[in-house]
């Protein structure tokens, strides 16, 4: 577990080193302020609009965030040959796994806590309404979701040869989902066999990321999930994140490191 | 050095010279664009924005309750917004129904087969789940919570300056649910400015006229305009709007009686009565009013 750790505290830190979060947190920051100070017809209270775009942006800086820091994770370590005195020591690679996801998530939660809490005060303070229960469920499912795209990433970069096209394809799978996903099985109804079976299958195979994508919900100010479904939700993320991380434990254990 | 420097200064003197020179041509050369830069920059692809952002605005109105391209369409819901704005709309919001009585019932059948309509039965255990996690029931914004559709709707008419229902959704939630005349009336000028044929636009203008300013003059002025235009534009139409012609002739009517002028606002409701000869209601009216003339003429 401490090996698991001391990895996952140096990925932390190259997070902290890099420039894309900053970057990032600091155009959100920007590109919120500037539409929360247009005026629309003299009312200040105007808060949904601003809540969206904001909410759109920590979706996407979070995505790029998790996603590029990731996919160089394991490649990084094989290009610098810095895996080889890695595994000499007595480092296993399900530990090697483990902490490079542990070092990816938990970046990923503070990167989530500091937006999260900047969404707070901008929004709360233009509605004059805190409803934390509904942003603490928001984040949480945010930051599972987030959990399934890091392992999945993860498995992503033992199966591709280059962090650019792993980084682009869960990209691509990841948006698809979300956008998609929730609406496989109406297309498949409407195709013919065999696709309409094989999308089916895809419908049910594939991890349902828009689970926890909770902006309509907080946009439109409509409430809390129950608590059972948000329990169930964080198990359903849970049981992915395990297999993906499963998955590239299995694939990495057989793979040549020459 | 100081050979440098004066080639610097007259290089600078040179550049002056040149942009005073070139800044008059290219104030004549940029003509009317100059007030409309989006325009300019992005052409006729402005409209497929536009209707994207009054589809947001209808997003919005629902709590985000909405159909996807893959959800079968709120067919009873189309133009939602337009019904809002013209008093049809039903829901927990105050507006009048005075030009169609059965409007309640019809909406209500409606509402009925809405609920719960593009989403329809569970047929799986993800998609019972996932309703747990965006908006799935129908709901409409509360009156103060409209304000939140207007950013979208100046989006709209800034896109698509031509779209006149813009206006006047804007305008009547500006004025009915936020107190805000003043705002509703500039953007419906800034509509008419856009739109100078728009008999709609004119007719929420005479509105706010009666209603708020209790200016009778302008608001029949307004109003007389506004029938004036319908005529021209869709008496000649195989499908006229007759339900717009309607409201501007009930609102004329209703203000002839306030202000005693009974013979006028009979004549309003016989024209009414043209249109749809089976309404019994106006019928009752025409007779209300004969009976308050021949009273005053007494």
């Amino acid at each position: 577990m401490n090996n698991v750790l001391a990895l996952s505290s140096v990925v932390i830190k190259e997070l902290c080193r890099r420039k894309d979060f900053y970057v990032l947190f600091v155009l959100t920051a920007l590109i919120t302020l500037m539409l929360g100070s247009v005026n629309f017809f003299n009312d200040d209270r105007i808060a949904r609009f601003m809540k969206e775009a904001c909410l759109l942006l920590i979706w996407i800086s979070s995505l790029v965030i998790a996603i590029t820091t990731t996919a160089r994770q394991i490649p990084a370590e094989r290009e610098n040959r810095t895996i080889f005195p890695l595994l000499a020591k007595p480092v296993s690679r399900g530990e090697l796994v483990g902490g490079k996801f542990l070092g990816c998530w938990v970046a990923s939660g503070i990167c989530l806590l500091v937006f999260y809490l900047f969404f707070i005060v901008v929004s709360g303070s233009r509605e004059q309404v805190w409803q934390i229960s509904n942003y603490l469920q928001a984040m949480w499912l945010h930051w599972v979701f987030l959990a399934v795209v890091i392992s999945m990433v993860l498995m992503g970069s033992i199966i591709f040869a280059a962090p650019s096209s792993n980084s682009t394809i869960c990209f691509v799978t990841v948006v698809g989902i979300l956008l998609l996903g929730r609406h496989l099985n109406k297309v498949a109804v409407s195709l013919p066999e065999p696709s309409s079976t094989i999308l089916s299958v895809v419908y049910f195979i594939i991890p349902h990321l828009e689970f926890y994508d909770l902006r309509d919900l907080i946009i439109h100010n409509l409430g809390l999930v129950p608590w059972g479904a948000w329990a169930l939700a964080t198990l359903y993320g849970a049981a992915y994140t395990a297999f993906f991380l499963l998955g590239t434990w299995l694939l990495f254990r057989q793979k040549s490191l020459a | 050095m100081n050979r440098y420097r004066l080639i610097l200064l007259l290089l600078l003197v040179f550049c002056f010279a040149i942009a005073a020179k070139l800044e008059p041509r290219q104030q004549a050369w940029m003509g009317t664009r100059r007030d409309n830069t989006l325009a300019l920059l992005m052409g006729d692809s402005r409209r497929m924005f536009a209707n994207h952002f009054y589809t947001k605005a209808d997003v919005y109105f629902h709590g985000g309750y909405y159909p996807s391209i893959f959800d079968k369409p709120m067919e009873e819901e189309k133009g939602h917004l337009e019904h809002a704005s013209k008093g049809t709309h039903v829901c927990d919001h105050d507006h009048d129904h005075e030009s169609d009585p059965n409007h309640e019932h019809l909406h209500e059948e409606a509402k009925k087969k809405v609920n719960g309509s593009f989403l329809g039965s569970t047929p799986d255990w993800i998609d019972a789940f996932g309703r747990n996690f965006y908006p799935s029931k129908h709901i409409h914004l509360s009156a103060r919570d409209e304000r939140e559709m207007l950013p979208w709707l100046r989006m709209t008419a800034e896109m698509d300056p031509k779209k006149v229902e813009v206006y006047t959704v804007a305008s009547y939630t500006l004025r009915k649910h936020l107190g805000k005349t003043d705002e509703a009336e500039a953007f419906l000028r800034q509509g008419l400015r856009n739109n100078p044929e728009s008999y709609e636009i004119l007719f929420e203008l005479g509105r706010i006229k009666a209603e708020d300013r209790k200016d009778a003059q302008s608001a029949r002025k307004l109003w007389e305009v506004a029938l004036d235009k319908w005529d021209q534009q869709q008496a000649q139409s195989l499908e006229p709007d007759s339900f717009v012609r309607s409201q501007i002739l009930g609102s004329l009517a209703r203000l002839e009686e306030e202000q005693g002028n009974y013979q006028r606002a009979i004549a309003c409701f016989e024209e009414i009565l043209k249109m749809n000869p089976h309404r019994t209601s106006v019928l009752d009216r025409i007779q209300e009013l004969r009976d308050l003339q021949r009273e005053a003429s007494k």
